[in-house]
């Protein structure tokens, strides 16, 4: 009888959990149905209520009028352009330090783990006035070299982390072996390291790739002519103009600009997923 | 190094007059002084900050630990729901904040017609001071995709005989989960508290984009204020005054976290 009982618990336990799950997978999916959904509606039927989830009169004027509003392909292409020098700069200096970091052992290393921990734990906001005033200095303000320098220098004390996690796996061995074949240092890094940690590579790229997509406080402070706005700051200069009158139009510009990102994601997801539990093993 | 400089900079900096064009003078604390005294919006930031903090961080680890701890009972389409969950983390940024702004509108937004649907009526979200910085938290509690799949991780990486043996000593499911889930995933839940807290303290986006700050100040936070003094006003030296306020609340909680870590989080033997 109890083995029954506890069979029917077990059973009710499973129902309990998929009604959870899909009950949350509802909610993070639903936002963009709607987006999607408002995005083809007619004024009219945007304040109509009971709203409707598929519209009745589907319109694709939104479109073309929200992204003629500004200059949606002017942002556009700034934020590829943007996003693809910065990734190319973080990926191939924060693997180029996390190498130094995992291979070269001097009587500062220690010390200078402390100090990269520090980086993660310090809010960018703390440095960001005097590095603003810096590149003020240099007359880079409203220029991408604000945004792409610090890419290239480092790239990120997380993604720096990353490349030491993955570094310290691959076996000594094999630089040592190399070393007695005559290879440098730096023949080493390009030729033996880089090729075996192809995954983080990908991991930092897609990851590097969207965060510079969707950042959004890097380059309102330094940007300020609006033909050099990336998509992030361009839709909120657009939203802050129409406020909530053409909601339509928002919300077609809006998907038009996640586009690129879900493609990213869905494409490299296998990536995504293995960066982040790669970070999460550093504890 | 490079990020030396200017943290040294920075921390000169807040002693300073200092403009964007003008290099200032020395004036000791007094831009702290001007901070407690006549700037009636610098505490007003930091309750912000901590109100918001306070509301996020506890709610979205539990969320995240029970949803992956569900996630780990060898459910079917496993990496489908582990797609669907990360997908409003990829995407946050300003086109997503849009959206949710639409998504909270009073009359005619998607969340207070799901109320009705239950005979709630849902308030003003973003338009009463009472609510606006809920709805920020509820925005951000839709974004935690990347803690569920750290803490899945961390619960799929204890070993399957500790549940075995315990099974066979008679405990329950239920009681695995107290006994031996929780405790092996501390670390886990440790480090997702550590970044979550240091991440929602930068809270700027959102409230930017839906609220500006408003309405009343209630969802200005601290980023904000030190984004106004900078961007705007040019008053770099007091911004960087806010800015290392902000470090050392940060600081002081971190190592608070730290120093409570002893006593909960399990490191092996």
């Amino acid at each position: 009888m109890s083995k029954v009982l506890r069979k029917i618990r077990a059973k009710s336990n499973r129902i309990f959990i998929y009604l959870v799950l899909i009950a949350a997978s509802l909610i993070c999916v639903i936002p963009f149905l709607w987006m999607v959904s408002t995005s083809f509606k007619s004024m009219r039927e945007i304040f109509m209520v009971p709203p409707t989830l598929i519209p009745k009169r589907p319109i694709l004027d939104n479109y073309p009028k929200g992204w003629g509003y500004s200059d949606f392909s002017t942002y556009t292409k700034n934020t590829v352009l943007l996003a693809a020098t910065a990734t190319v700069g973080t990926v191939f200096s924060s693997a180029f330090v996390g190498y130094g970091f995992a291979r070269f052992k001097s009587r500062l290393s220690g010390l200078l783990t402390v100090v990269l921990l520090g980086t993660i734990m310090l809010p960018p906001q703390v440095t960001i006035v005097p590095q603003y005033m810096l590149f003020h200095k240099f007359g880079m303000i409203d220029t991408y070299w604000p945004i792409i320098i610090p890419a290239w220098l480092g790239g990120g004390a997380f993604n720096i982390f990353l490349f030491i996690q993955f570094f310290r796996t691959i076996p000594k061995e094999l630089d040592e072996a190399a070393e007695i074949d005559g290879a440098s240092s730096l023949q080493i890094f390009t030729r033996i390291m880089l090729p075996t940690v192809k995954p983080v590579i990908l991991a930092v790229t897609v990851m590097s790739l969207v965060y510079h997509w969707n950042d959004f406080f890097t380059p309102l402070i330094y940007l300020s002519t609006t033909s050099k706005y990336t998509i992030a700051v361009g839709l909120q200069f657009f939203q802050s103009a129409y406020g909530n009158i053409q909601i339509g139009q928002m919300m077609a510009v809006s998907l038009v600009t996640l586009l690129p990102v879900l493609i990213t994601f869905f494409t490299f997801q296998r990536y995504f997923i293995q960066g982040i539990k790669m970070s999460g093993l550093k504890s | 190094m490079l990020t030396l400089y200017p943290i040294l900079h920075s921390f000169y900096l807040m002693f300073t007059s200092s403009t964007l064009t003008d290099p200032g003078q020395f004036v000791g604390l007094s831009n702290l002084h001007y901070a407690l005294k006549e700037d009636t919006r610098f505490l007003v930031v930091f309750k912000n900050t901590l109100y918001y903090v306070a509301m996020f961080v506890p709610s979205s680890l539990v969320l995240s630990f029970v949803i992956a701890l569900m996630l780990s009972q060898r459910v079917k389409f496993l990496g489908l729901f582990r797609t669907v969950f990360y997908l409003p983390y990829v995407t946050a940024g300003v086109a997503v904040t849009i959206l949710w702004g639409w998504i909270f509108n009073a009359d005619y937004g998607l969340l207070n017609y799901t109320l009705s649907l239950f005979g709630i009526q849902g308030p003003d979200w973003l338009g009463d001071p009472n609510w606006a910085m809920i709805s920020i938290v509820i925005l951000s509690l839709w974004t935690i995709g990347n803690n569920i799949i750290i803490m899945l991780a961390g619960i799929q990486d204890i070993p399957e005989t500790l549940y075995e043996s315990a099974q066979i000593d008679g405990a329950s499911k239920f009681r695995c989960i107290f006994t031996i889930t929780i405790p092996l995933a501390t670390p886990t839940i440790f480090f997702n508290l550590v970044l979550t807290t240091i991440g929602a303290f930068q809270l700027f986006t959102q409230p930017y984009v839906l609220t500006s700050g408003g309405p009343l100040n209630a969802t200005r936070t601290v980023v904000m204020h030190l984004f106004t003094n900078a961007f705007q006003y040019g008053r770099m030296g007091y911004a960087a005054m806010i800015a290392w306020c902000l470090f050392v609340v940060i600081m002081v909680i971190t190592l608070i976290i730290l120093g409570s870590s002893k006593k909960w989080v399990f490191y092996g033997d």
